[in-house]
């Protein structure tokens, strides 16, 4: 075929959008993975962390997150009686290393943050484009390809769960290994979990340990005065836990 | 680089997010809508003394608009992207409207405005120039040369339809950029309905000081006389909006102290600490009491008018310098302390950055070059339109 001037001005657009295609790639399938059957969350049982960073890191592979970015990260508190309002907070390079050894006395515990998936996100309402949204199944994930990274998700996650990926220049957070769940895994944090603080939790399955665990334990969410419909249950929370 | 912390910070907030060139988006969008409400006082409000100063706030208005959306787009990871707000914009987001609103705000009032306003200066210029003047006037005759007294007319009570219009959408522009931090509930530090209130009269404020500051300047450097009477009412309707100001900006301080929710002892921490030069010193003493008294002293007490213009010189820079220590304050203090409340973090602004202080520098002298053309191409001056053509004013049936 000779390729005419006209001819060129017409392949060149199709072949941009083709190229634009394959270098998105193929999403890989789940085909019995059902969106309607899901709900997902997690539960964190704050007695049971015993702060060894294994999660952090497990994340860190698993999703390929950048050096001093987080997805996932462990607070250790420390509550004097005195001042139950001001805990001492640390959280060195996110608990990835583990902590060093506990000099003070008094309440002492950890606390794994990530993103709480909330039904009633603030971070996908602000989002100019659309490109971070809330999946049926319940999981808040952002389109990379279409991210302007204007950070205004990042300003709205009342958490701090956001940050922006210096590689991509997008916004980037925990998507409780979609890639995994899907496919019938667990997540790599909760996987590696020496002592299953963290369980993923499918709020639809009715057969899910979750449901007999939040009938018979007190539970909370982070900060729900902000009414975001947080998906991250914790179990033995203290009231200092910010 | 190593960012310095206090206390503790959720690990992703050390960074800051949004940097000096998100401060100088509000400041430069309240400029627009400061210098448009100046310009409809004559206008719409027909307060004839401040007509000198009417094309000289439109020409500002539009020399700012223009460069408004220049340090969002430097800001963005992705630029090239930006395209995706007009095509697929995300309704319930309070950004997503922003280039609707911009373009409305540009197109529909602004341009038109100014257009309509000149409309017969440039037919006339178009005739009476040759070259490529010529040629840019005719351009910009958008091939309408009927300057009728009929078609004059028309023009007239076009633009004032437009001016009526482009009050409100002068106060959505600023509002809606309040609006942008106010209805952030993560953050206490810009989560209040009074934001976008705020945002409206520190906006006016901005504008009358700065399109005063222009006249003032521009006239002593055509080597004219500063109409003294136009600067007097500027001042006065310039204190009016301030003391509306900042009794707005106190009452939402009082609440805050008054009610001292979960946030308050951390924030009130940074205002003692990290703020303290930039907000107490900077925004507060400096650039609103100071200015306020100065001006109310013009109210009550005689003065001759040299000493007038110099205190309305001094108080207006003031006050635009106090204006933007407040739109820092907002953007970068809102961005300091942990939502944690548990610690603080710093801005490290970088020099020769793509947002570093380079950049904010370039990028705010770029309006006033802006400005030098438009200025060059459409003169505001009461006195040009007589000179390039030998007739009177075209703007003067209002």
């Amino acid at each position: 075929m000779e390729i005419t001037r006209r001819r060129l001005l017409v392949l060149l657009p199709a072949a941009a959008v083709a190229w634009k295609y394959i270098q998105a790639g193929t999403p890989e399938a789940s085909p019995n993975y059902k969106l309607s059957e899901h709900w997902w969350g997690m539960l964190i049982d704050i007695p049971k962390c015993i702060g060894c960073g294994s999660c952090v890191r497990a994340c860190s592979a698993e999703n390929d997150v950048p050096d001093g970015y987080f997805r996932t990260w462990i607070e250790r508190y420390h509550v004097p009686d005195w001042a139950i309002e001001c805990p001492e907070v640390e959280s060195p390079n996110g608990g990835k290393d583990g902590f060093p050894p506990n000099q003070s006395t008094g309440k002492n515990f950890f606390v794994p943050k990530l993103c709480n998936h909330c039904a009633d996100s603030p971070c996908t309402q602000v989002c100019p484009v659309g490109a971070t949204f809330v999946s049926p199944d319940g999981v808040v994930l952002v389109d990379k390809n279409y991210c302007l990274g204007c950070r205004y998700c990042v300003q709205a996650c009342p958490y701090g769960c956001r940050f922006i990926n210096p590689k991509t220049n997008t916004a980037e957070k925990c998507t409780l290994c979609y890639h995994r769940i899907t496919k019938g895994l667990t997540t790599a944090c909760a996987e590696v979990c020496p002592t299953g603080a963290r369980q993923l939790a499918d709020l639809k399955n009715p057969s899910d340990p979750i449901h007999e665990f939040l009938k018979t334990h007190s539970v909370q969410v982070l900060k729900p005065h902000m009414a975001t419909g947080a998906k991250v249950f914790y179990n033995g929370m203290d009231g200092s836990v910010r | 680089m190593q960012i310095p912390v206090e206390g503790f910070m959720y690990p992703n907030e050390v960074e800051l997010q949004w940097s000096v060139l998100i401060v100088l988006y509000p400041f430069i969008t309240g400029l627009v809508a400061g210098a448009f409400i100046l310009a409809s006082l004559e206008r719409v409000f027909r307060v004839r003394a401040v007509k000198p100063t009417y094309r000289l706030a439109l020409l500002t208005a539009l020399a700012f608009l223009l460069v408004a959306p220049l340090p969002l787009q430097l800001h963005l990871g992705h630029p090239e992207r930006s395209f995706e707000m007009y095509l697929t914009p995300h309704r319930s987001s309070a950004m997503a409207m922003f280039g609707f609103v911009y373009l409305w705000y540009l197109m529909a009032v602004l341009l038109l405005e100014i257009w309509l306003d000149y409309r017969r200066d440039i037919v006339l210029k178009a005739q009476s120039t040759s070259g490529l003047t010529r040629v840019v006037y005719r351009a910009l005759t958008l091939g309408s040369s009927n300057i009728s007294d009929r078609s004059l007319s028309i023009d007239d009570r076009v633009g004032y339809v437009i001016t009526l219009i482009g009050i409100p959408s002068a106060f959505l522009l600023h509002g809606y950029v309040g609006f942008i931090f106010g209805s952030v509930k993560a953050n206490p530090w810009w989560s209040s309905p009074l934001m976008p209130i705020v945002f409206i009269f520190s906006a006016m404020v901005s504008g009358i000081a700065a399109v005063m500051l222009l006249y003032m300047a521009s006239t002593k450097l055509r080597g004219k006389e500063i109409d003294i009477r136009c600067v007097d009412v500027i001042a006065q309707y310039l204190f009016y909006t301030f003391v509306i100001d900042f009794s707005l900006e106190m009452v939402d301080l009082l609440q805050r102290i008054y009610e001292a929710d979960e946030s308050f002892r951390s924030l009130d921490f940074m205002v003692h600490t990290r703020l303290w030069t930039s907000q107490v010193i900077i925004q507060i003493l400096l650039g609103t009491v100071t200015p306020i008294v100065m001006l109310g002293l013009t109210q009550v007490v005689k003065m001759s008018e040299a000493a007038r213009k110099r205190i309305y010189a001094i108080a207006g820079s003031l006050t635009v310098v106090g204006i933007f220590a407040m739109r820092w304050n907002v953007v970068i203090g809102g961005q300091l302390f942990s939502k944690s409340f548990l610690g603080y973090t710093t801005y490290k602004m970088g020099f020769a950055t793509r947002e570093g202080l380079l950049t904010a520098i370039v990028l705010m002298l770029l309006p006033f070059a802006i400005l030098w053309v438009l200025v060059k191409l459409l003169p505001p001056w009461p006195d040009a339109t007589s000179h390039a053509s030998g007739t009177a004013p075209a703007h003067g049936t209002t």
